[in-house]
Protein backbone atom coordinates (compact mmCIF):
# COMPACT_ATOMS: atom_id res chain seq x y z
CA UNK A 1 0.00 0.00 0.00
CA UNK A 2 1.21 3.50 -0.68
CA UNK A 3 0.51 6.64 1.35
CA UNK A 4 1.94 10.14 0.94
CA UNK A 5 -0.91 12.04 -0.68
CA UNK A 6 -3.48 9.58 0.64
CA UNK A 7 -5.63 10.30 3.68
CA UNK A 8 -7.36 6.93 3.85
CA UNK A 9 -6.46 3.73 2.13
CA UNK A 10 -7.91 0.27 2.61
CA UNK A 11 -7.19 -3.06 1.00
CA UNK A 12 -9.64 -5.95 1.35
CA UNK A 13 -10.67 -4.65 4.74
CA UNK A 14 -13.21 -7.08 6.15
CA UNK A 15 -15.17 -7.51 9.34
CA UNK A 16 -17.25 -10.51 10.31
CA UNK A 17 -19.24 -11.02 13.50
CA UNK A 18 -19.56 -14.79 13.65
CA UNK A 19 -21.46 -15.66 10.49
CA UNK A 20 -22.55 -12.08 9.84
CA UNK A 21 -20.50 -10.20 7.28
CA UNK A 22 -20.47 -6.52 8.23
CA UNK A 23 -17.81 -5.50 5.74
CA UNK A 24 -16.63 -7.74 2.91
CA UNK A 25 -13.31 -6.70 1.47
CA UNK A 26 -13.37 -2.91 1.30
CA UNK A 27 -10.70 -1.46 -0.98
CA UNK A 28 -10.54 2.27 -1.54
CA UNK A 29 -8.21 5.23 -1.61
CA UNK A 30 -9.10 8.76 -0.55
CA UNK A 31 -6.65 11.52 -1.49
CA UNK A 32 -5.88 14.36 0.93
CA UNK A 33 -8.25 17.28 0.59
CA UNK A 34 -11.13 15.29 -0.89
CA UNK A 35 -14.66 15.36 0.40
CA UNK A 36 -15.50 11.70 0.12
CA UNK A 37 -19.04 10.38 0.36
CA UNK A 38 -19.53 6.88 1.66
CA UNK A 39 -23.00 6.15 0.52
CA UNK A 40 -25.18 3.16 1.20
CA UNK A 41 -28.44 1.97 2.66
CA UNK A 42 -28.78 1.35 6.40
CA UNK A 43 -26.83 -1.72 7.46
CA UNK A 44 -24.51 -1.59 4.44
CA UNK A 45 -21.37 -1.51 6.60
CA UNK A 46 -20.64 2.23 6.54
CA UNK A 47 -20.30 2.64 10.31
CA UNK A 48 -18.31 -0.58 10.56
CA UNK A 49 -15.80 0.83 8.06
CA UNK A 50 -15.39 4.03 10.08
CA UNK A 51 -14.98 2.14 13.35
CA UNK A 52 -12.33 -0.08 11.81
CA UNK A 53 -10.45 2.93 10.46
CA UNK A 54 -10.51 4.60 13.89
CA UNK A 55 -9.42 1.47 15.76
CA UNK A 56 -12.70 1.22 17.69
CA UNK A 57 -13.18 -2.21 16.18
CA UNK A 58 -10.65 -4.73 14.83
CA UNK A 59 -10.75 -6.01 11.27
CA UNK A 60 -11.13 -9.73 10.66
CA UNK A 61 -8.77 -9.40 7.71
CA UNK A 62 -7.32 -6.84 5.35
CA UNK A 63 -5.30 -3.70 5.79
CA UNK A 64 -5.97 0.00 6.25
CA UNK A 65 -4.01 3.17 6.67
CA UNK A 66 -5.26 6.32 8.33
CA UNK A 67 -3.17 9.39 7.44
CA UNK A 68 -0.41 7.00 6.48
CA UNK A 69 -0.51 4.99 9.72
CA UNK A 70 -1.30 1.30 9.49
CA UNK A 71 -4.03 -0.13 11.72
CA UNK A 72 -1.50 -2.78 12.75
CA UNK A 73 0.90 -0.21 14.20
CA UNK A 74 -0.93 0.84 17.38
CA UNK A 75 1.48 3.63 18.28
CA UNK A 76 1.57 5.21 14.81
CA UNK A 77 -2.19 4.85 14.49
CA UNK A 78 -2.66 6.59 17.84
CA UNK A 79 -0.42 9.44 16.72
CA UNK A 80 -2.39 9.71 13.47
CA UNK A 81 -5.61 10.03 15.47
CA UNK A 82 -4.27 13.29 16.91
CA UNK A 83 -5.09 14.77 13.49
CA UNK A 84 -8.50 13.13 13.11
CA UNK A 85 -11.88 14.46 14.20
CA UNK A 86 -14.82 12.09 14.51
CA UNK A 87 -18.55 12.53 14.87
CA UNK A 88 -20.02 9.10 15.64
CA UNK A 89 -23.38 8.00 14.34
CA UNK A 90 -24.36 7.38 17.96
CA UNK A 91 -23.35 10.83 19.16
CA UNK A 92 -23.43 10.89 22.94
CA UNK A 93 -21.50 13.16 25.25
CA UNK A 94 -21.27 13.44 29.03
CA UNK A 95 -24.66 14.83 29.99
CA UNK A 96 -23.45 16.11 33.36
CA UNK A 97 -20.93 18.40 31.66
CA UNK A 98 -21.56 21.64 29.81
CA UNK A 99 -20.75 21.78 26.10
CA UNK A 100 -17.67 23.85 26.86
CA UNK A 101 -16.50 21.27 29.41
CA UNK A 102 -17.04 18.40 26.96
CA UNK A 103 -14.86 20.24 24.47
CA UNK A 104 -12.32 20.87 27.24
CA UNK A 105 -12.10 17.13 27.94
CA UNK A 106 -11.60 16.40 24.25
CA UNK A 107 -9.01 19.18 23.96
CA UNK A 108 -7.09 17.50 26.82
CA UNK A 109 -7.45 14.05 25.25
CA UNK A 110 -6.35 15.35 21.87
CA UNK A 111 -3.28 16.88 23.50
CA UNK A 112 -4.13 20.46 22.65
CA UNK A 113 -1.80 22.86 24.52
CA UNK A 114 -3.54 24.37 27.56
CA UNK A 115 -3.12 27.92 26.25
CA UNK A 116 -4.64 27.11 22.87
CA UNK A 117 -7.67 25.22 24.13
CA UNK A 118 -9.99 28.08 25.23
CA UNK A 119 -9.82 30.08 21.97
CA UNK A 120 -10.11 26.88 19.92
CA UNK A 121 -13.14 25.76 21.94
CA UNK A 122 -14.73 29.18 21.41
CA UNK A 123 -14.01 28.92 17.68
CA UNK A 124 -15.66 25.52 17.17
CA UNK A 125 -18.63 26.49 19.33
CA UNK A 126 -19.07 29.47 17.02
CA UNK A 127 -18.74 27.33 13.89
CA UNK A 128 -21.53 24.97 14.94
CA UNK A 129 -23.72 27.74 16.35
CA UNK A 130 -23.63 26.71 20.01
CA UNK A 131 -21.74 29.68 21.46
CA UNK A 132 -24.81 31.04 23.23
CA UNK A 133 -25.59 27.72 24.93
CA UNK A 134 -22.02 26.62 25.66
CA UNK A 135 -22.54 26.91 29.42
CA UNK A 136 -25.60 24.63 29.49
CA UNK A 137 -25.42 21.04 30.56
CA UNK A 138 -25.47 18.67 27.61
CA UNK A 139 -28.25 16.65 29.25
CA UNK A 140 -30.55 19.61 28.62
CA UNK A 141 -29.68 19.77 24.92
CA UNK A 142 -32.02 18.67 22.15
CA UNK A 143 -30.85 15.88 19.86
CA UNK A 144 -29.97 18.40 17.19
CA UNK A 145 -27.89 20.46 19.61
CA UNK A 146 -26.09 17.33 20.76
CA UNK A 147 -25.24 16.55 17.13
CA UNK A 148 -23.95 20.08 16.68
CA UNK A 149 -21.80 19.56 19.77
CA UNK A 150 -20.54 16.33 18.22
CA UNK A 151 -19.59 18.25 15.14
CA UNK A 152 -17.75 20.80 17.30
CA UNK A 153 -15.87 17.93 18.99
CA UNK A 154 -14.92 16.60 15.54
CA UNK A 155 -13.66 20.01 14.39
CA UNK A 156 -11.66 20.69 17.56
CA UNK A 157 -7.95 21.26 17.01
CA UNK A 158 -8.23 21.73 13.23
CA UNK A 159 -7.81 18.07 12.27
CA UNK A 160 -6.43 17.06 8.86
CA UNK A 161 -9.17 14.47 8.47
CA UNK A 162 -12.75 14.74 9.68
CA UNK A 163 -14.92 11.63 9.75
CA UNK A 164 -18.62 12.36 9.95
CA UNK A 165 -21.01 9.45 10.40
CA UNK A 166 -24.52 10.54 9.36
CA UNK A 167 -23.83 14.09 10.58
CA UNK A 168 -27.29 15.48 9.89
CA UNK A 169 -29.47 12.63 11.16
CA UNK A 170 -30.89 14.75 14.00
CA UNK A 171 -30.81 18.14 12.30
CA UNK A 172 -33.58 20.25 10.81
CA UNK A 173 -33.23 21.73 7.30
CA UNK A 174 -31.39 24.77 8.66
CA UNK A 175 -28.99 22.52 10.52
CA UNK A 176 -28.43 20.41 7.40
CA UNK A 177 -27.63 23.52 5.44
CA UNK A 178 -25.19 24.61 8.15
CA UNK A 179 -23.42 21.24 8.02
CA UNK A 180 -23.06 21.50 4.25
CA UNK A 181 -21.54 24.95 4.68
CA UNK A 182 -19.14 23.62 7.34
CA UNK A 183 -18.06 20.80 5.02
CA UNK A 184 -17.49 23.27 2.18
CA UNK A 185 -15.42 25.46 4.49
CA UNK A 186 -13.35 22.42 5.53
CA UNK A 187 -12.73 21.61 1.88
CA UNK A 188 -11.62 25.18 1.26
CA UNK A 189 -9.08 24.73 4.08
CA UNK A 190 -7.79 21.53 2.49
CA UNK A 191 -9.23 19.23 5.16
CA UNK A 192 -10.14 15.73 4.05
CA UNK A 193 -13.74 14.87 4.91
CA UNK A 194 -15.08 11.33 5.06
CA UNK A 195 -18.86 11.61 5.01
CA UNK A 196 -20.94 8.56 5.83
CA UNK A 197 -24.46 9.07 4.69
CA UNK A 198 -27.55 7.49 3.29
CA UNK A 199 -28.82 10.91 2.19
CA UNK A 200 -28.14 11.19 -1.52
CA UNK A 201 -28.80 14.91 -1.77
CA UNK A 202 -26.37 15.62 1.06
CA UNK A 203 -23.63 13.64 -0.65
CA UNK A 204 -24.44 15.04 -4.08
CA UNK A 205 -24.16 18.61 -2.84
CA UNK A 206 -20.81 18.46 -1.07
CA UNK A 207 -18.76 15.46 -2.16
CA UNK A 208 -16.03 15.25 -4.79
CA UNK A 209 -16.06 11.50 -4.90
CA UNK A 210 -18.33 8.77 -3.65
CA UNK A 211 -18.24 5.09 -2.96
CA UNK A 212 -21.53 3.25 -2.97
CA UNK A 213 -21.53 0.42 -0.51
CA UNK A 214 -24.07 -2.35 -0.15
CA UNK A 215 -24.02 -5.45 2.03
CA UNK A 216 -20.46 -4.76 3.09
CA UNK A 217 -19.08 -4.33 -0.40
CA UNK A 218 -18.24 -1.28 -2.51
CA UNK A 219 -20.33 -1.67 -5.65
CA UNK A 220 -19.22 1.54 -7.37
CA UNK A 221 -16.83 4.38 -6.69
CA UNK A 222 -15.47 7.43 -8.43
CA UNK A 223 -16.33 11.04 -9.16
CA UNK A 224 -19.93 11.90 -10.00
CA UNK A 225 -18.98 12.26 -13.67
CA UNK A 226 -17.51 8.78 -13.66
CA UNK A 227 -20.36 7.25 -11.73
CA UNK A 228 -23.13 8.87 -13.74
CA UNK A 229 -21.35 8.54 -17.07
CA UNK A 230 -23.40 5.55 -18.14
CA UNK A 231 -25.95 7.72 -19.90
CA UNK A 232 -29.37 7.59 -21.28
CA UNK A 233 -30.91 9.10 -24.36
CA UNK A 234 -34.64 9.70 -24.85
CA UNK A 235 -35.93 9.72 -28.43
CA UNK A 236 -39.27 10.15 -30.18
CA UNK A 237 -39.28 7.95 -33.24
CA UNK A 238 -41.96 6.97 -35.75
CA UNK A 239 -41.72 4.47 -38.55
CA UNK A 240 -39.69 1.27 -38.49
CA UNK A 241 -37.07 0.72 -35.85
CA UNK A 242 -34.24 -1.74 -36.75
CA UNK A 243 -33.84 -4.93 -34.69
CA UNK A 244 -30.13 -4.54 -33.95
CA UNK A 245 -30.43 -1.33 -31.89
CA UNK A 246 -29.52 -3.16 -28.68
CA UNK A 247 -25.86 -2.87 -29.73
CA UNK A 248 -26.17 0.77 -28.50
CA UNK A 249 -27.54 -0.08 -25.04
CA UNK A 250 -30.61 -1.43 -23.31
CA UNK A 251 -33.82 -0.42 -25.02
CA UNK A 252 -37.12 0.54 -23.61
CA UNK A 253 -39.88 1.28 -26.11
CA UNK A 254 -43.38 2.48 -25.50
CA UNK A 255 -45.34 3.87 -28.48
CA UNK A 256 -43.15 6.41 -30.21
CA UNK A 257 -40.96 6.85 -27.14
CA UNK A 258 -37.63 5.09 -27.16
CA UNK A 259 -35.19 5.11 -24.25
CA UNK A 260 -31.64 3.81 -24.75
CA UNK A 261 -29.69 3.31 -21.50
CA UNK A 262 -25.96 2.91 -21.12
CA UNK A 263 -25.03 4.64 -24.32
CA UNK A 264 -21.89 6.74 -24.52
CA UNK A 265 -22.46 10.36 -25.52
CA UNK A 266 -20.33 10.13 -28.68
CA UNK A 267 -22.38 7.22 -30.04
CA UNK A 268 -25.69 9.12 -30.10
CA UNK A 269 -25.14 10.40 -33.71
CA UNK A 270 -24.46 6.78 -34.79
CA UNK A 271 -27.72 5.72 -33.14
CA UNK A 272 -29.64 8.46 -34.96
CA UNK A 273 -27.92 7.53 -38.26
CA UNK A 274 -28.84 3.87 -37.78
CA UNK A 275 -32.48 4.83 -37.15
CA UNK A 276 -32.61 7.10 -40.20
CA UNK A 277 -30.89 4.49 -42.36
CA UNK A 278 -33.57 1.98 -41.33
CA UNK A 279 -36.27 4.40 -42.50
CA UNK A 280 -37.34 5.72 -39.12
CA UNK A 281 -38.25 9.38 -38.62
CA UNK A 282 -36.55 10.95 -35.61
CA UNK A 283 -38.59 13.80 -34.03
CA UNK A 284 -36.67 14.36 -30.83
CA UNK A 285 -33.32 13.39 -29.33
CA UNK A 286 -32.81 14.26 -25.66
CA UNK A 287 -29.68 13.03 -23.86
CA UNK A 288 -30.29 12.82 -20.10
CA UNK A 289 -27.84 12.29 -17.30
CA UNK A 290 -28.98 9.78 -14.79
CA UNK A 291 -29.61 11.20 -11.34
CA UNK A 292 -27.58 9.92 -8.42
CA UNK A 293 -30.76 8.46 -7.01
CA UNK A 294 -31.49 6.50 -10.20
CA UNK A 295 -27.93 5.27 -10.30
CA UNK A 296 -27.96 4.40 -6.60
CA UNK A 297 -31.19 2.45 -6.91
CA UNK A 298 -30.10 0.65 -10.06
CA UNK A 299 -26.81 -0.33 -8.42
CA UNK A 300 -28.66 -1.67 -5.41
CA UNK A 301 -30.83 -3.70 -7.73
CA UNK A 302 -34.00 -1.64 -7.42
CA UNK A 303 -35.77 -0.15 -10.41
CA UNK A 304 -35.36 3.56 -10.70
CA UNK B 1 -1.89 16.10 31.49
CA UNK B 2 -1.65 12.38 30.71
CA UNK B 3 -4.76 10.82 29.17
CA UNK B 4 -5.23 8.53 32.19
CA UNK B 5 -5.35 11.57 34.48
CA UNK B 6 -7.84 13.30 32.16
CA UNK B 7 -10.09 10.23 32.42
CA UNK B 8 -9.58 10.00 36.21
CA UNK B 9 -10.51 13.65 36.64
CA UNK B 10 -13.60 13.08 34.53
CA UNK B 11 -14.65 10.17 36.76
CA UNK B 12 -14.27 12.26 39.91
CA UNK B 13 -16.15 15.13 38.30
CA UNK B 14 -18.98 12.85 37.22
CA UNK B 15 -19.46 11.30 40.65
CA UNK B 16 -19.30 14.69 42.37
CA UNK B 17 -21.86 16.18 39.96
CA UNK B 18 -24.31 13.36 40.34
CA UNK B 19 -26.47 13.06 43.39
CA UNK B 20 -24.79 9.81 44.44
CA UNK B 21 -22.07 11.48 46.48
CA UNK B 22 -24.44 13.96 48.08
CA UNK B 23 -26.79 11.15 49.10
CA UNK B 24 -23.94 9.03 50.40
CA UNK B 25 -22.40 11.89 52.37
CA UNK B 26 -25.75 12.93 53.83
CA UNK B 27 -26.58 9.37 54.91
CA UNK B 28 -23.08 8.88 56.30
CA UNK B 29 -23.45 12.04 58.39
CA UNK B 30 -26.83 10.84 59.66
CA UNK B 31 -25.25 7.49 60.56
CA UNK B 32 -22.41 9.24 62.40
CA UNK B 33 -24.82 11.44 64.34
CA UNK B 34 -26.95 8.43 65.31
CA UNK B 35 -23.94 6.39 66.39
CA UNK B 36 -22.62 9.37 68.34
CA UNK B 37 -25.88 9.46 70.24
CA UNK B 38 -25.66 5.70 70.79
CA UNK B 39 -22.10 5.93 72.10
CA UNK B 40 -23.08 8.81 74.40
CA UNK B 41 -25.63 6.50 76.11
CA UNK B 42 -23.05 3.82 76.99
CA UNK B 43 -21.72 5.57 80.15
CA UNK B 44 -25.32 5.84 81.43
CA UNK B 45 -25.80 2.06 81.38
CA UNK B 46 -26.18 0.39 84.77
CA UNK B 47 -25.98 -3.14 86.16
CA UNK B 48 -28.29 -3.70 89.17
CA UNK B 49 -28.60 0.03 89.61
CA UNK B 50 -24.84 0.63 89.62
CA UNK B 51 -23.32 2.58 86.68
CA UNK B 52 -20.90 0.47 84.68
CA UNK B 53 -17.21 1.11 85.11
CA UNK B 54 -14.80 2.78 82.76
CA UNK B 55 -13.33 -0.56 81.62
CA UNK B 56 -16.76 -1.79 80.62
CA UNK B 57 -17.54 1.49 78.81
CA UNK B 58 -14.36 1.05 76.77
CA UNK B 59 -15.07 -2.63 76.04
CA UNK B 60 -18.63 -1.94 74.87
CA UNK B 61 -17.46 1.06 72.85
CA UNK B 62 -14.75 -1.03 71.21
CA UNK B 63 -17.17 -3.75 70.20
CA UNK B 64 -19.79 -1.28 69.03
CA UNK B 65 -17.17 0.57 66.98
CA UNK B 66 -16.28 -2.68 65.21
CA UNK B 67 -19.96 -3.09 64.26
CA UNK B 68 -20.24 0.54 63.08
CA UNK B 69 -17.11 0.15 60.98
CA UNK B 70 -18.53 -3.09 59.60
CA UNK B 71 -21.48 -1.04 58.39
CA UNK B 72 -19.18 1.59 56.85
CA UNK B 73 -17.04 -1.07 55.20
CA UNK B 74 -20.15 -2.59 53.67
CA UNK B 75 -21.38 0.79 52.45
CA UNK B 76 -17.94 1.36 50.99
CA UNK B 77 -17.87 -2.07 49.37
CA UNK B 78 -21.35 -1.72 47.86
CA UNK B 79 -20.66 1.82 46.67
CA UNK B 80 -17.38 0.69 45.08
CA UNK B 81 -19.25 -2.04 43.23
CA UNK B 82 -22.12 0.23 42.19
CA UNK B 83 -19.84 2.89 40.72
CA UNK B 84 -17.23 0.55 39.23
CA UNK B 85 -19.49 -2.02 37.58
CA UNK B 86 -20.99 0.40 35.04
CA UNK B 87 -17.90 2.62 34.80
CA UNK B 88 -16.68 1.29 31.44
CA UNK B 89 -19.65 -0.70 30.14
CA UNK B 90 -21.91 2.31 30.66
CA UNK B 91 -19.72 4.46 28.42
CA UNK B 92 -19.61 1.75 25.78
CA UNK B 93 -23.37 1.17 25.86
CA UNK B 94 -24.26 4.86 25.74
CA UNK B 95 -21.78 5.59 22.95
CA UNK B 96 -19.73 8.10 24.99
CA UNK B 97 -16.73 5.78 24.61
CA UNK B 98 -16.74 6.09 20.81
CA UNK B 99 -15.85 9.76 20.74
CA UNK B 100 -13.40 9.39 23.64
CA UNK B 101 -11.56 6.34 22.31
CA UNK B 102 -11.17 7.81 18.83
CA UNK B 103 -8.81 10.26 20.52
CA UNK B 104 -5.10 9.43 20.72
CA UNK B 105 -5.30 7.62 24.04
CA UNK B 106 -4.40 3.97 24.58
CA UNK B 107 -7.18 1.74 25.89
CA UNK B 108 -4.96 1.09 28.92
CA UNK B 109 -5.05 4.81 29.79
CA UNK B 110 -8.85 4.73 29.65
CA UNK B 111 -9.13 1.72 31.99
CA UNK B 112 -6.44 2.91 34.39
CA UNK B 113 -7.92 6.42 34.40
CA UNK B 114 -11.35 5.07 35.33
CA UNK B 115 -9.83 2.90 38.05
CA UNK B 116 -7.69 5.71 39.42
CA UNK B 117 -10.62 8.13 39.62
CA UNK B 118 -12.76 5.57 41.42
CA UNK B 119 -9.88 4.67 43.74
CA UNK B 120 -9.51 8.31 44.76
CA UNK B 121 -13.20 8.49 45.57
CA UNK B 122 -13.12 5.25 47.57
CA UNK B 123 -10.06 6.50 49.47
CA UNK B 124 -11.73 9.83 50.19
CA UNK B 125 -14.88 8.16 51.51
CA UNK B 126 -13.01 5.55 53.57
CA UNK B 127 -10.77 8.12 55.20
CA UNK B 128 -13.44 10.78 55.76
CA UNK B 129 -16.21 8.53 57.08
CA UNK B 130 -13.95 6.45 59.33
CA UNK B 131 -11.94 9.41 60.58
CA UNK B 132 -15.00 11.47 61.51
CA UNK B 133 -16.54 8.46 63.26
CA UNK B 134 -13.34 7.84 65.23
CA UNK B 135 -13.10 11.49 66.25
CA UNK B 136 -16.76 11.62 67.28
CA UNK B 137 -16.46 8.41 69.35
CA UNK B 138 -13.31 9.72 70.97
CA UNK B 139 -15.04 12.99 71.83
CA UNK B 140 -18.17 11.29 73.21
CA UNK B 141 -16.74 8.37 75.25
CA UNK B 142 -13.01 9.03 75.18
CA UNK B 143 -12.27 5.78 73.36
CA UNK B 144 -9.82 5.39 70.50
CA UNK B 145 -9.01 2.08 68.80
CA UNK B 146 -5.40 0.91 69.07
CA UNK B 147 -4.43 1.21 65.36
CA UNK B 148 -6.46 3.91 63.57
CA UNK B 149 -4.04 4.31 60.64
CA UNK B 150 -4.08 0.58 59.88
CA UNK B 151 -7.88 0.66 60.14
CA UNK B 152 -8.11 3.32 57.42
CA UNK B 153 -5.71 1.40 55.20
CA UNK B 154 -7.58 -1.88 55.54
CA UNK B 155 -10.96 -0.25 54.91
CA UNK B 156 -9.59 1.47 51.82
CA UNK B 157 -7.90 -1.72 50.61
CA UNK B 158 -11.16 -3.68 50.89
CA UNK B 159 -12.96 -1.03 48.81
CA UNK B 160 -10.09 -0.94 46.32
CA UNK B 161 -10.19 -4.70 45.82
CA UNK B 162 -13.92 -4.59 45.08
CA UNK B 163 -13.68 -1.62 42.77
CA UNK B 164 -10.88 -3.36 40.85
CA UNK B 165 -13.09 -6.42 40.47
CA UNK B 166 -15.99 -4.19 39.38
CA UNK B 167 -13.76 -2.44 36.82
CA UNK B 168 -12.61 -5.77 35.39
CA UNK B 169 -16.20 -7.01 35.06
CA UNK B 170 -17.19 -3.67 33.52
CA UNK B 171 -14.86 -4.21 30.57
CA UNK B 172 -17.11 -7.02 29.33
CA UNK B 173 -20.43 -7.07 31.19
CA UNK B 174 -23.22 -4.56 31.60
CA UNK B 175 -23.27 -2.64 34.87
CA UNK B 176 -26.11 -4.63 36.38
CA UNK B 177 -24.64 -8.06 35.56
CA UNK B 178 -21.14 -7.06 36.69
CA UNK B 179 -22.52 -5.48 39.87
CA UNK B 180 -24.53 -8.54 40.83
CA UNK B 181 -21.58 -10.87 40.18
CA UNK B 182 -19.24 -8.69 42.26
CA UNK B 183 -21.72 -8.55 45.13
CA UNK B 184 -22.28 -12.31 45.12
CA UNK B 185 -18.51 -12.89 45.14
CA UNK B 186 -18.18 -10.36 47.99
CA UNK B 187 -20.80 -12.24 50.02
CA UNK B 188 -19.18 -15.57 49.27
CA UNK B 189 -15.77 -14.28 50.36
CA UNK B 190 -17.29 -13.19 53.68
CA UNK B 191 -18.87 -16.61 54.18
CA UNK B 192 -15.65 -18.27 53.03
CA UNK B 193 -13.81 -16.47 55.83
CA UNK B 194 -16.25 -17.87 58.42
CA UNK B 195 -16.12 -21.36 56.87
CA UNK B 196 -12.32 -21.27 56.90
CA UNK B 197 -12.39 -20.24 60.59
CA UNK B 198 -14.64 -23.20 61.39
CA UNK B 199 -12.27 -25.45 59.47
CA UNK B 200 -9.26 -24.29 61.45
CA UNK B 201 -11.20 -24.53 64.76
CA UNK B 202 -12.10 -28.17 64.11
CA UNK B 203 -8.84 -28.96 62.34
CA UNK B 204 -10.63 -29.96 59.14
CA UNK B 205 -8.17 -29.44 56.30
CA UNK B 206 -10.76 -29.45 53.51
CA UNK B 207 -12.99 -26.85 55.15
CA UNK B 208 -9.98 -24.76 56.11
CA UNK B 209 -8.75 -25.04 52.53
CA UNK B 210 -12.05 -23.54 51.31
CA UNK B 211 -11.43 -20.54 53.56
CA UNK B 212 -7.85 -20.12 52.32
CA UNK B 213 -8.98 -20.43 48.70
CA UNK B 214 -11.60 -17.70 49.09
CA UNK B 215 -9.01 -15.47 50.76
CA UNK B 216 -6.77 -15.88 47.73
CA UNK B 217 -9.49 -15.56 45.11
CA UNK B 218 -11.08 -12.43 46.58
CA UNK B 219 -9.25 -10.87 49.53
CA UNK B 220 -12.11 -8.69 50.79
CA UNK B 221 -12.95 -10.68 53.94
CA UNK B 222 -9.31 -11.06 54.93
CA UNK B 223 -8.86 -7.29 54.60
CA UNK B 224 -11.97 -6.73 56.73
CA UNK B 225 -10.39 -9.02 59.32
CA UNK B 226 -7.37 -6.73 59.17
CA UNK B 227 -9.63 -3.79 59.95
CA UNK B 228 -11.08 -5.74 62.92
CA UNK B 229 -7.56 -6.42 64.18
CA UNK B 230 -6.78 -2.70 63.93
CA UNK B 231 -9.95 -1.85 65.90
CA UNK B 232 -9.57 -4.46 68.62
CA UNK B 233 -8.16 -3.41 72.01
CA UNK B 234 -6.24 -5.92 74.13
CA UNK B 235 -9.28 -6.55 76.38
CA UNK B 236 -11.42 -7.72 73.46
CA UNK B 237 -8.62 -9.85 72.08
CA UNK B 238 -8.21 -11.56 75.45
CA UNK B 239 -11.96 -12.07 75.67
CA UNK B 240 -12.10 -13.60 72.20
CA UNK B 241 -9.14 -15.84 72.91
CA UNK B 242 -11.14 -17.36 75.77
CA UNK B 243 -13.34 -19.02 73.14
CA UNK B 244 -10.34 -20.96 71.89
CA UNK B 245 -9.80 -21.75 68.20
CA UNK B 246 -13.56 -21.53 67.48
CA UNK B 247 -13.25 -17.72 67.75
CA UNK B 248 -11.57 -17.73 64.31
CA UNK B 249 -15.02 -18.22 62.75
CA UNK B 250 -16.24 -14.94 64.27
CA UNK B 251 -16.02 -12.23 61.56
CA UNK B 252 -15.78 -9.56 64.29
CA UNK B 253 -12.76 -11.05 65.99
CA UNK B 254 -9.22 -11.17 64.69
CA UNK B 255 -6.35 -11.99 67.05
CA UNK B 256 -3.50 -11.10 64.68
CA UNK B 257 -2.64 -8.89 61.73
CA UNK B 258 -2.74 -10.46 58.27
CA UNK B 259 0.79 -11.72 57.48
CA UNK B 260 2.98 -9.46 55.33
CA UNK B 261 3.10 -12.11 52.59
CA UNK B 262 -0.68 -11.99 52.38
CA UNK B 263 -0.66 -8.20 52.06
CA UNK B 264 1.82 -8.58 49.21
CA UNK B 265 -0.59 -11.05 47.63
CA UNK B 266 -3.41 -8.46 47.94
CA UNK B 267 -1.23 -5.95 46.08
CA UNK B 268 -0.39 -8.50 43.38
CA UNK B 269 -4.05 -9.48 43.13
CA UNK B 270 -5.09 -5.88 42.56
CA UNK B 271 -2.36 -5.23 40.01
CA UNK B 272 -3.16 -8.51 38.24
CA UNK B 273 -6.88 -7.78 38.03
CA UNK B 274 -6.18 -4.29 36.72
CA UNK B 275 -3.82 -5.73 34.09
CA UNK B 276 -6.52 -8.24 33.17
CA UNK B 277 -9.03 -5.40 32.84
CA UNK B 278 -6.67 -3.53 30.48
CA UNK B 279 -6.09 -6.69 28.44
CA UNK B 280 -9.81 -7.42 28.29
CA UNK B 281 -10.82 -3.90 27.24
CA UNK B 282 -8.04 -3.72 24.70
CA UNK B 283 -9.84 -6.49 22.81
CA UNK B 284 -13.32 -5.07 23.23
CA UNK B 285 -15.18 -3.75 20.21
CA UNK B 286 -16.57 -0.32 20.97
Amino acid sequence: MTSGDTAIETADLAKRYGGLVALAGLSMRIPHGDVFGFLGPNGAGKTTAVKLLLGLSRPTSGEARLLGASLDDARAHREARRRVGYLPELFRYQGWLTAREVLGVHADLAGLPRSEAPPEIARVLGVVGLAARAGDRVANYSKGMQQRLGLAVALLGRPALVMLDEPTSALDPVGRHDVREIIRALKAEGVTVFLNSHLLSEVEQVCDRVAIVDRGRVIAQGTFEELLAGDTVHLRVTGGVPDDLDRFGTLDREGDRLVVRGIARERIPDLVAALVAAGARVHEVRPAQESLEDRFLSLLGHDA
Amino acid sequence: MSPALVVARLVVREVLRRRLVLALLALTLVAIVLTAWGFSRIPTLTTRGVPIGDVQVKAISAFLLILVMFMFSNVLALSAVFIAAPSISGDVESGIAQAVLSRPLPRAAFVIGKWLGLALLVAAYAVLAALIELLVVNAVVGYAPPRPLELLLFLFAEGLVLLTLGTLLSTRLSGMVGGVIALVLFGMAWLGGIVGGIGSAFENDVVEGVGIATKLVLPTDALWRGAVWALQPEALRAGGAAFGPAAAANPFYQPSAPPAAYLVWCGLWTAGMLALAVWSFDRREV
